[in-house]
């Protein structure tokens, strides 16, 4: 903070004094941050004059990787992308390549994708909500939820054997059945969900420090909200019903039953409001899964894409070939081009593929919601206090994985 | 021996006696409620705390004040030396002087001056130095905008809780502690003046800068606040000046709120336990109290602390003083 002083010898000896704004850098390396953001902030005094976000800190070149992979080998990378909620990012890659490649997954694989997608919406609403709740002081929900994120991660852990990079989606289903006893797990841990949210709720809802934090901060309208390129529950909080389960249904969401909370004032409390709505009827749709679920084959027929089984390769020469085909040299994609979405926790997560004939896309570009949350920062946080500016980080939901790739 | 210790020297011995039997349980106190605090929080968060040096993770906070000790203490190039040393030292300083004016029973305060609660006011107004010295002197701009905090919020709580005590002042008659505690002898203060009990307690929060008036910290904001460049020993002292500071205003709560030492009927069950096992229980419930609503509640915001501070404690306790004026005037009750 620099303070100039000018003796000006006015009438009455008045002296003027100009103040000017200092500049302090909220990361990358700050507890708030939510990972590695970096943002830049002209203060007057506590109040925010400028909110400058610098990305690039977690950038691992994830786009180029890809170009260099086969199909297969680059799903893994998605999972890396928001590791908060892993599959929903493998959903939009699988989605895009049996786009490309022609071909749909079984029924019960498109169940299995679409209770895993929910699963991750949960994890990431869990952990978002939390600590969001934690950025403005209350450091007891983020326990709570995290024994909730533990049961979950234990799903993963069971189909996957994966805690968080699961890789389990698959061009034309997943790669692996539910091992036996799952559903029983999830219908138990079902039971009991319901209560935690209740729970969260009586915390933070209706409490009255929470709300003073968070109505009316970071006010954005519906139709700035589309400007600046929100998705997902950011958007659904300033009042546009917009969601992609809904609008233009992937896998089995057509089948399934559920809302859509929508705010109506989009500042930060609506933005949890939302989140916390959503955490139900991601819970509804849980469970409408496992009791539609049907029977059979978890991933197409075509040993072109799809591995065949262990067994058969045991006994025949031809799953074999297959095998190390698919391993070594991978799946050809047609030419063509598409960008396929998923409503991923954060928004509208997109993938453009070009695929060129051969086993490696030509060009993969990744489309992800935090990043235009991110780009807003400096419009939400414009004439707000400092403890403002790290509540509107938290509702934005914002996670470095996805956003620098 | 009469003659000895009725001497200046006898009576700086028995000052420093006394002065150490009041300082050394103080202390021990302060550390485990770093451990009762953890424990409790873990509770409240569904986790164990901490359970692995010692049985029931009981020695945790030797282990604590050992690392601390080992640590090096930095200070950063740009920083005015004396000051940053000066900042905790003092903060640690005025959190142990207070204690000389508490009364732990009937005539057991180091000093039982006239003027006690004055005093007690005075020193724990005198905290917010430590604070500002050691957010200027540390030159970082995230230390300093905590300073700047922790000056605003104190001067906002101090001026309604002199009004909370004027308050019980005029209930009492005397500015001394012991005679405070005296006066609730058939009802405790909290009762009659309930609401200026809780806007009391809720200024001691902000007082000591606990949650949620923990802006001078504001972990999400401003990383550590004002004490953000401090390490080692140096933070030490403030972690601890913090925590007897807790325990200074639980007492002083006790002390004018909830009766002190005495029991809360003075018949059998009750006045079986000494005095200052009572002023002992009614400050572990203050402190319990200080722990849970850190559990609970999230951060205010600076401007909302100040409008709470200002626009709703000042006025309504104000008005409570006039109230309880009339009330005392008008009914006769108006000790002599």
């Amino acid at each position: 903070m620099s303070l100039s002083t000018e003796d000006t010898p006015a009438a009455g000896g008045t002296r003027t004094v100009e103040i000017d704004s200092h500049t302090i850098n909220f990361g990358p390396q700050h507890p708030a941050a939510h990972g590695v953001l970096r943002l830049v902030l002209e203060l007057q005094g506590e109040v925010v004059e400028r909110a400058d976000p610098h990305i690039g800190l977690l950038h691992r070149g994830t786009e180029k990787f890809i170009e260099y992979k086969t199909y297969l080998q680059s799903n893994p990378y998605f999972d890396r992308l928001d590791y908060v909620a892993p599959m929903c990012m493998e959903h939009a890659y699988v989605l895009a390549q049996e786009k490309l490649l022609g071909i749909e997954a079984p029924i019960r694989a498109q169940y299995i994708r679409v209770m895993f997608a929910e699963i991750s919406r949960l994890l990431n609403h869990i952990l978002n909500i939390t600590t969001y709740a934690l950025d403005v002081g209350a450091t007891t929900p983020s326990l709570w939820g995290f024994e909730q994120r533990e049961a979950l991660l234990e799903f993963y852990d069971s189909t996957s054997g994966s805690h968080y990079h699961a890789n389990y989606f698959r061009a034309g289903g997943v790669v692996k059945d539910l091992p036996p006893g799952l559903t029983d797990r999830i219908a138990a841990w079902a039971e009991q969900f319901p209560k935690f949210v209740d729970d969260i709720e009586r915390l933070l809802t209706g409490n009255r420090i929470f709300k003073q934090r968070t109505v009316d901060i970071g006010i954005i309208t519906a139709e700035e909200a589309m400007a600046w390129g929100f998705s997902g529950p950011c958007l659904r909080a300033s009042g546009c019903a917009w969601d992609l389960r809904r609008s233009q249904p992937y896998d089995v969401y057509n089948q399934i039953d559920f809302d859509i909370p929508v705010g109506s004032h989009g500042d930060c409390y609506e933005r949890y409001l939302v989140r916390v709505a959503e955490m139900r009827e991601s819970h509804k749709i849980v469970k409408q899964c496992l009791a539609q679920m049907p029977r059979g084959p978890i991933k197409v027929q075509d040993s072109k894409i799809a591995s065949p089984t262990r067994a058969d390769m045991k006994r025949s020469m031809e799953s074999l070939i297959h095998h190390f085909k698919l391993y070594s040299e991978g799946y050809h994609v047609p030419e063509g081009s598409t960008y396929t979405v998923v409503e991923a926790p954060k928004g509208e997560f997109g993938v453009f593929l070009q695929a060129d004939g051969t086993n490696r896309p030509y060009r993969c570009k990744i489309r992800s919601p935090g990043f235009a949350h991110l780009q807003a920062m400096e419009k939400l946080s414009k004439g707000h206090m400092l403890a403002d500016a790290v509540s509107i980080i938290g509702s934005l939901d914002i996670v470095f994985g996805e956003i620098d790739r | 021996m009469e003659a000895f210790l009725a001497s200046p020297f006898g009576v700086l011995i028995i000052t420093a006696l006394q002065t150490l039997a009041m300082l050394v349980p103080l202390l021990i106190a302060v550390a485990y409620m770093t451990y009762a605090e953890r424990k409790i929080m873990a509770a409240m968060q569904m986790r164990v705390g901490p359970n692995v040096v010692g049985p029931l993770g009981l020695l945790q906070p030797f282990a604590d004040a050992a690392k601390m000790l080992m640590k090096e203490t930095i200070i950063p190039s740009g920083a005015n030396r004396a000051l940053f040393i000066l900042g905790p030292m003092l903060t640690f300083m005025l959190a142990m002087i207070a204690w000389a004016v508490i009364p732990v029973n009937e005539g057991w305060a180091i000093a039982d001056i006239n003027v006690g609660i004055l005093y007690l006011f005075a020193v724990s107004s005198l905290g917010v130095y430590g604070i500002i010295i050691a957010g200027w002197a540390s030159n970082s701009k995230y230390a300093f905008l905590g300073a700047l905090r922790s000056a605003a919020q104190m001067v906002s709580y101090e001026v309604s809780m002199g009004l909370v005590i004027v308050t019980v002042l005029l209930c009492v008659g005397s500015l001394n502690l012991t005679q405070i505690v005296l006066a609730q002898k058939t009802v405790w203060f909290f009762i009659p003046l309930f609401p200026m009990f809780i806007i009391f307690f809720i200024s001691t929060l902000a007082e000591t800068n606990r949650p949620p008036f923990d802006l001078a910290e504001g972990e999400s904001e401003l990383v550590a606040g004002f004490m953000v460049e401090y390490s080692s020993m140096t933070y030490a002292l403030f972690f601890l000046g913090e925590y007897a500071n807790m325990f200074l205003m639980s007492a002083m709560t006790t002390t004018l709120f909830l009766g002190g030492w005495l029991p809360p009927m003075d018949i059998t069950p009750f006045n079986w336990l000494p005095g200052p096992i009572w002023f002992i229980l009614k400050i572990c419930l203050c402190m319990f109290t200080f722990v849970w609503v850190r559990a609970t509640f999230p951060r205010y915001r600076y401007d909302q602390l100040m409008r709470l501070g200002w626009k709703v404690f000042l006025p309504f306790s104000l008005i409570w003083l006039v109230l309880t004026a009339f009330v005392l005037k008008l009914a006769g009750w108006l000790p002599a």
